[in-house]
């Protein structure tokens, strides 16, 4: 249970560091901390099947986009970027505020809450209920994956009026 | 049980809505494209805990972790279709800032 209070309290720094840096390499970093101690707290919860894909997929595989998209685009001169350092942090400092005081407010005004526990699956084998119960899930699934190789071809594929 | 089953449920609970309010604040305080798509990161993160904690407390994990990989599938394609609509929007700009998007056609 503390563990899992730190790695909680983890998370939500690493994404409060992702929101308020002002270089958006750090941010990207940040990120995929935070999905780093996410997967961490789905092995401790006892999902090591999605903690590897969070892990592998998020932490890996979106980092590298994020980078490679800030490696395309290009630096902001020091003087602009100096000035709109100092517009980020008057925007932006009331952020740990709202946190701290939201938190607050759940913390002193805790109730006791009923939790009703649906029934459970008699089919607890990932596979199982991946391949058999939502198979569905699988083929859209597919068609999203379709559709997303289609948006890439469309938008990387080069303007063939240019020459390009 | 009962009530430490309470507990855990308000501590969730609380850090799950303490992230969305990261994500939300992100996305509505900035002008960056780029940024906006990371508190787009952020929203997701804190709905895949949340799933993943309603598997833990029904014991459906099984059920829970599919649905987070459908999840973090979809999440992956959006990513990469919004970096390359972020990318043609610098190309034609040579910014990122979302207020440019005023001056497009339509």
């Amino acid at each position: 249970m503390n563990i899992m209070i730190f790695l909680l309290v983890l998370m939500l720094l690493a994404g409060l560091w992702a929101v308020m840096t002002s270089l958006l390499l750090r941010a990207a970093i940040a990120l995929a901390l935070t999905s780093v101690v996410l997967s961490i707290l789905m092995f401790q919860m006892g999902a090591p099947l999605a903690a590897v894909f969070e892990l592998s997929v998020c932490a890996g595989l979106i980092s590298v986009v994020f980078i490679s998209v800030i490696s395309l685009t290009h630096r902001l001169p020091l003087k602009e970027y100096l000035a709109r350092r100092q517009n980020r942090i008057l925007r932006f400092w009331f952020l740990p505020v709202l946190l701290a005081i939201a938190g607050l407010m759940f913390f002193l005004f805790k109730q006791p809450v009923e939790v009703h526990t649906p029934a459970r699956l008699l089919l607890a084998e990932v596979r199982i209920v991946l391949w058999q119960l939502r198979r569905l899930d699988l083929f859209t699934q597919i068609i999203v994956l379709l559709a997303g190789v289609f948006g890439v071809l469309i938008l990387f594929g080069g303007n063939k009026e240019n020459g390009n | 049980m009962g009530i430490e089953l309470s507990q855990i449920f308000w501590l969730f609970l609380t850090f799950f809505i303490l992230m969305l309010i990261e994500g939300f604040y992100c996305i509505t305080m900035t002008y960056n494209l780029l940024r906006v798509l990371i508190g787009l990161e952020i929203l997701i993160k804190a709905v895949t805990l949340f799933i993943i904690f309603a598997g833990y407390i029904s014991g459906n994990m099984a059920l829970a972790q599919t649905v987070v990989i459908t999840v973090i599938v979809i999440e992956v394609v959006v990513v990469v279709i919004a970096a390359g609509v972020i990318l043609g929007f610098f190309r034609e700009y040579d910014s990122l800032n979302v207020r440019n998007a005023r001056n497009m056609k339509g």
